[in-house]
């Protein structure tokens, strides 16, 4: 049954006004699906993840609903929502290398965790163990401190805690980005691994680096802005991308392999709009080299093919 | 582990040499005359006499003989624990001035420091947690803290003991009652700490109760309590976390305080007339008695160092990063 967002609304109050980073994302994860969330920095990818586990402190759910597995998500509720993290949504943070608390060894953390959650450590140990030895991190790695393991470990440490329950979602926010090219795709692989083998139903797997998620993604989502751009296979939306935003992405891309990191997209002059005060019509008319008369008006999603969404008048 | 601890030792050995021995400079280099104190005190007239009593008292205090004479006689007489004989209270030694005063400063100090930072502890997690306490606790701590510890212990002397009349305003127990084990004297021991201990106390407090306010925010920002509460762990495992984490900088703290805090116990016992080592050091002072006042000192070396010692030996037992890097491994 997966994840179903419909319309997903959520902004930050500050003090000069509401920030509108998510306005209005609709999306579908399916069982065993892996998404690859992409886009410039600033778009939205990290404000929608934290969606959908926990919010901060400034996030305010304004409107739309989160579905998963047909229950509906009671994100905007910090205590409904709890019953949900871990067992049934879960995340492996950006910040894996100080994810874990270094005064703590990391087998009594996973225990205090658990029985927090009302959980047994010792009916999960064994199955915690088997997960060890398949990412091949020595069982002693439970009686040592995070400080003794080094960030390739942390990293897999990390994701081994993240998914011990088996979650239906698992968030992966920018992950990789840390480490270096050859722990990248060992961590990529890791991911994929967990999924085929049931441990994580639906991943949603967020990165600035494109030709990665390519690699690993089923699906690749491209968010503009607080919006979504396109949505298809990931084959589709690398070789044969209808979104103005997307191509532009695709083509700044010097080949698959290389990454574009944080910078600005030379191919695409200007920036995106403040998200305070977003203007109407299509977000990305400014800087669309297609922008017409009608780009006035906000493009609907449109399925111009089977599971193949784009938000663009000249798609 | 037995290699840090042996270097830490040994620099605690040497700080203690060169402490003894500026310690022996200080009063030497002191403008006045001792000695001359002295015998002016017998008010004798005559000049041979005077200069007989010069000679007596040179000699008795060890004076009459070559200056690094006078050294190696005070590190021998030192290490025997005999620290000379006081000059203001001639002819009683300043070891048995030091071992009177002691129990005054320490049962003051000791539960000062230990009560203030307990409680501060406490009070800055459980104000981190609240936002009206935080509200109205912050500023009222920066105001304790920040108030020169003079003026308070003086405000409440004023207001608590001379105003109100509620305690007496010095000295550690009345003159009416005989030092003994009896209700009475422990009654009026107690009435006469509250003052002195108070001031101490409400001055540290604020401190550390600000400090662990601060450090208990910084700890539930942090990656690891944001990851727990994605994880959906209940906040009393967030917060057990965070505490323990912001402790640990705590006791660091307590090590560097250890310092201005005896300095503070000094000021206590002057405003209060309290009969501890910081009163000795005044008498000492006064009255250009050098032998007390290098009796004093050393005590005061040696307090910090030895309680600057322990807390290293609790911090590297506490603090498992402290204790993996010593150890330089990894799994
Ligand atoms: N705490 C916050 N307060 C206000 N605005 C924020 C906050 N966090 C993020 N934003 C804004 O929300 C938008 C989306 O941010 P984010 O989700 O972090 O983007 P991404 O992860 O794609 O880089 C950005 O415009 C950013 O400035
Ligand atoms: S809707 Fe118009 S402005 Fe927006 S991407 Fe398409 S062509 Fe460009
Ligand atoms: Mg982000």
């Amino acid at each position: 049954m997966g994840l179903r967002v419909n319309d997903l609304k959520v902004y930050y109050q500050t003090l000069r006004g509401e920030v509108k980073a998510l306005d209005g994302v609709t999306f579908a994860v399916g069982d065993g699906e892996i998404l690859g969330l992409a886009g410039e920095s600033g778009c939205g990818k990290t404000t929608l993840g934290k969606s959908l586990i926990r919010m901060d402190g400034r996030m305010r759910h304004t409107g739309g609903t989160v579905e998963l597995d047909g229950a509906e998500l009671p994100i905007g509720d910090d205590r409904r929502m709890n019953r949900f993290r871990f067992s049934e949504v879960s995340i492996i943070p950006q910040y894996a290398m100080s994810a874990m608390n270094p005064t703590r060894k990391i087998g009594k953390m996973v225990a205090d965790l658990l029985e927090s959650r009302g959980l047994r450590y010792r009916n999960l140990a064994g199955e915690l163990e088997r997960r060890l030895d398949l990412v091949e991190l020595p069982r002693e790695v439970l009686g040592s401190y995070p400080l003794e393991l080094s960030g390739g470990m942390k990293q897999r440490m990390v994701m081994v805690i993240s998914t011990l329950l088996d979650p239906s979602l698992l968030i992966a926010d920018e992950i990789t980005s840390a480490l270096d090219v050859s722990t990248q795709k060992a961590v990529a692989r890791t991911l994929v691994g967990f999924r085929d083998r049931g441990f994580v139903r639906s991943v949603i797997f967020i990165t600035h680096d494109i030709s990665l998620t390519y690699q690993i993604a089923d699906t690749i989502m491209v968010m503009y802005a607080g919006k979504v751009a396109e949505k298809a296979r990931a084959d589709v939306i690398v070789n044969a991308p209808r979104h103005p935003y997307t191509k532009l992405l695709i083509s700044s891309l010097p080949e698959v392999g290389v990454r574009y990191a944080d910078r600005k997209l030379a191919g695409i002059p200007g920036s995106p709009p403040s998200l305070l005060d977003p203007p109407t019509g299509c977000r990305f008319r400014d800087r669309c080299p297609l922008a017409h008369d009608k780009c006035a008006e906000e493009p609907p999603a449109v399925e111009v093919e089977p599971d193949h969404f784009v938000a663009c008048w000249k798609a | 582990m037995r290699q840090y601890f042996g270097r830490k030792a040994l620099i605690y050995a040497l700080t203690f040499f060169v402490a003894v021995t500026i310690n022996w400079m200080i009063p030497r280099f002191m403008p006045g005359d001792p000695i001359q104190g002295l015998v002016a005190r017998a008010q004798v007239a005559d000049p041979a006499s005077v200069d007989a009593m010069r000679a007596h008292y040179t000699n008795l205090f060890g004076l009459d003989v070559p200056w690094w004479q006078q050294y190696v006689n005070f590190w021998a007489a030192l290490l025997r624990g005999d620290m000379g004989i006081s000059i203001w209270a001639f002819p009683t030694p300043v070891t048995d001035l030091i071992i009177r005063a002691v129990p005054y400063t320490l049962g003051l100090l000791i539960p000062a420091i230990l009560l203030s930072w307990w409680a501060g502890n406490r009070f800055g997690a459980f104000a981190a947690r609240r936002k009206w306490l935080d509200n109205t606790v912050l500023p009222i701590g920066y105001l304790l803290t920040a108030t020169p510890y003079m003026w308070l212990a003086l405000l409440l002397a004023w207001t608590l003991a001379i105003l109100a009349g509620i305690f007496p305003v010095s000295h550690a127990y009345s003159f009416a009652v005989q030092p003994s084990w009896s209700w009475e004297f422990l009654g009026s021991l107690a009435v006469h700490w509250v003052l002195p201990f108070s001031s101490l106390f409400l001055v540290m407090f604020g401190g550390w109760a600000i400090g662990m306010r601060n450090l208990i925010i910084y700890e539930l920002e942090s990656d690891y309590a944001n990851y727990l509460q994605a994880l959906g762990a209940r906040s009393r495992l967030v917060r057990g976390y965070a505490f323990r984490n912001a402790v640990l900088p705590q006791i660091t703290g307590l090590a560097l305080q250890l310092g201005t805090i005896v300095a503070g116990a000094l000021v206590t016992e002057i405003v209060f007339s309290y009969p501890g080592i910081g009163h000795l050091i005044l008498q000492a002072i006064n009255n250009q008695d050098f032998f007390l006042l290098q009796g004093a000192f050393l005590f005061i070396v040696l307090g910090v160092l030895v309680a600057n010692f322990i807390i290293d030996v609790v911090y590297t037992l506490v603090d498992p990063r402290t204790r993996i890097r010593m150890q330089g491994n990894a799994v």
